[in-house]
């Protein structure tokens, strides 16, 4: 176990600056998750870390060891491919063993330590199947049990769970959280899934062009994104967008939307959205901060806005609506049983307290 | 269901008329294929007064072996079957050797960019007899005519290009993570391609190897102006056979019998790798 520190990484691919200027720190046993849209550079990043891509300018320090010369091998790192990459030619015990046998460790040890981690992993009775006999998941589990068998210092997920169906994938998930806990080990996790993000991570690295674009705990990113695409990226469904101008009336600020509405903001943000009186900004709010108006006071930040519903998305436990505001059609969520067809009235409450305004120009949050 | 019956009656007769088309193809294709081969065996156990009759001896009444003690030793047949193992055999290691080393490296480091690759392959497109005078001078200053060293180095030049390419296209198919799991595990370069691309790439390397070796083992000019008393192979003393005034058949069945052997073995032994070489890998674990 150790903490990684990267510094001004630069790192071209294929023709592409894939990594461009990177920094991180991540402290021991942390789990960092590398999230971002494809080709954002996530992947190139976490194979800079591992040895098989070399960084062209910057440093890579592991436990405090500057690691850009030294060859995978030696960098004492364990990682999980997406494709699996278990040798096919060899059985599951072997495939496991195979990072030990080069470390040259007595069989004893060898056969302890596979025993170990298959059993940590449920599939001690694999081990003498090839990985062409196992089904997806039973070979995710060999994968990572190739990894937990060596300790590294430094554990390497690249996308591991894109390949399993979506059941097993929320399982295996769970597990390589459980796995987390119990050995405590540094890793870092490359993933374009959101939810994945979210609910493994310790730490969020939101990487976008290459560049890091925000980095923080899942909820800081969350509730406290600092850019449009990083308001726009996590959460599902989608934060809405909406056009608006602000505007003063009165002594408090509020937004003029396109369709001629005016919502006014909470009490208490003036000092913050004041200089952006009379220009255009967006207003993003996510679907769950939008719901069924209820009767009695509307308390400070709230907005009621009389709307018709457009498309109805049940999904069980929550109902997804789409209705027009400020020219666009946006999404709320309300309860199962709020909304009945296409075309009926119905109140929205607006939590504007969640909401946040971005600058069109510079596409930061204010 | 009679409905059912009938559909299945029907489908049945429709394979079996398939079938009957198929058997045909096959019977006549077979035919074409083995009808020499018969002839050639039964030339080489018959004796002389039958080869020309009319109507022609379909099985000889007394069979004798003695055109192939005539072919192995009045013609020389045994030196040229020595000659044509060791220079096949060495050849097709060599170049098979060469090959697998060229083909990971075009496949894994990009060598020689786009170009390469194709430009060894392009080799192959070059006809024998635009190198074989050159060779020959340059193998007669270099003391090389007519030594068995000699052959070798041309037929593993000559059939690298096949063998590089194969392997070339073998590589190419393999994931490169597979490698890239044994860096990380805690092996080098050389540790990962001998512990795990080489045994994966093993069906490429024997297919490699059965087209590298057929080659060598039939290849008659480089042999007819490369070699001449010592060095002879086998495909080279089959125009001895054919003379002016008379001419050997029995012998030369006798000696085609022979070399025939080794490739018959050969295809046998390999000929489950052989698929799934030929398939380039379409295996994966």
């Amino acid at each position: 176990m150790a903490q990684l520190k990267i510094a001004g990484l630069h790192k071209h691919f294929r023709g592409v600056h894939a990594v461009r200027g990177v920094d991180l720190d991540i402290p021991d046993g942390e789990f960092t998750v590398l999230v971002g849209p494809s080709g954002c550079g996530k992947t190139t990043l976490l194979r800079t870390i591992a040895g098989l891509e070399e960084a062209d300018d910057g440093t890579i320090e592991i436990g405090g060891e500057v690691m850009n010369d030294v060859r995978p091998a030696d960098r004492d790192v364990a990682m999980v491919f997406q494709n699996y990459a278990l040798y096919p030619h060899m059985k599951v015990y072997k495939n496991i063993a195979f990072g030990l046998m080069a470390r040259k460790l007595s069989q004893s040890e060898i056969d302890a330590r596979v025993k170990r981690a298959a059993a940590m992993l449920g599939i001690a009775d694999l081990l003498e199947r090839l990985p062409r006999q196992l089904s997806g998941g039973q070979r995710q589990r060999v994968a990572i049990g190739r990894a937990i068998v060596r300790n590294p210092q430094l554990f390497l997920f690249d996308e591991p769970l894109s390949n399993l169906d979506a059941q097993l994938r929320d399982e295996m998930r769970s597990e390589i959280k459980r796995l987390h806990q119990e050995i405590g080990a540094t890793m870092i996790y490359v993933t374009h899934d959101q939810i994945e993000a979210m609910t493994l991570a310790d730490r969020i690295v939101l990487m976008r062009d290459g560049q890091i674009e925000q980095q923080g705990t899942p909820l800081d990113l969350f509730e406290r994104p600092a850019t449009r695409f990083v308001a726009g990226f996590l959460g599902s469904p989608k934060m809405n967008f909406i056009l608006a101008t602000a505007v003063e009336s009165g002594g408090a600020l509020g937004l003029q939307l396109g369709d001629g509405r005016g919502l006014a903001l909470p009490e208490g943000s003036r000092q913050r959205y004041a200089g952006m009186v009379g220009r255009k900004v967006v207003l993003g709010v996510r679907p769950e901060h939008m719901g069924r108006a209820r009767d009695g006071l509307q308390a400070n930040g709230h907005v009621r806005l009389a709307t018709v519903v457009e498309l109805i998305q049940p999904t069980g436990s929550r109902t997804y609506i789409t209705f027009p505001l400020g020219g666009t059609s946006v999404m709320a969520e309300v309860q199962p049983h709020d909304v009945q067809k296409p075309g009926d009235p119905i109140d929205i409450d607006l939590d504007l307290n969640r909401a946040v305004l971005i600058d069109p120009d510079t596409n930061r949050v204010i | 269901m009679p409905s059912g019956k009938r559909a299945r009656r029907r489908r049945q007769g429709a394979l079996s008329f398939d079938n009957l088309v198929r058997v045909v193809y096959l019977g006549a294709f077979l035919i074409f294929l083995l009808a020499p081969l018969y002839w050639a065996v039964i030339t080489a156990i018959k004796p002389v007064d039958d080869y020309m009759t009319i109507p022609p001896v379909w099985f000889p009444e007394h069979p004798t072996l003695v055109h192939f003690t005539a072919a192995m030793f009045t013609y020389r047949g045994l030196v040229g079957l020595i000659n044509s193992a060791v220079v096949s055999v060495a050849a097709t290691a060599l170049s098979v050797l060469l090959g697998t080393l060229m083909g990971y490296s075009f496949a894994r480091f990009n060598t020689g960019g786009q170009h390469l690759s194709f430009w060894v392959l392009s080799q192959r497109f070059l006809p024998p007899v635009a190198v074989v005078l050159p060779v020959f001078l340059l193998y007669r200053n270099l003391g090389l005519n007519d030594t068995r060293l000699g052959l070798i180095l041309i037929y593993t030049v000559t059939s690298l290009p096949l063998s590089a390419w194969m392997m070339f296209a073998y590589f190419r198919q393999m994931p490169a993570e597979l490698e890239e799991a044994a860096l990380v595990d805690g092996y080098g370069r050389w540790g990962a391609l001998w512990k795990v691309a080489l045994p994966l790439a093993l069906p490429g390397i024997i297919a490699a190897a059965v087209f590298a070796f057929i080659f060598c083992w039939t290849e008659f000019f480089f042999a007819l102006i490369l070699t001449s008393r010592s060095a002879y192979t086998l495909p080279t003393i089959f125009r001895g056979f054919l003379g002016f005034q008379a001419s050997s058949y029995g012998e030369a069945s006798a000696l085609a019998i022979v070399s025939l052997v080794p490739s018959i073995i050969l295809g046998m032994l390999v000929q489950r790798h052989l698929v799934r070489g030929l398939t380039l890998g379409a295996v994966r674990g």
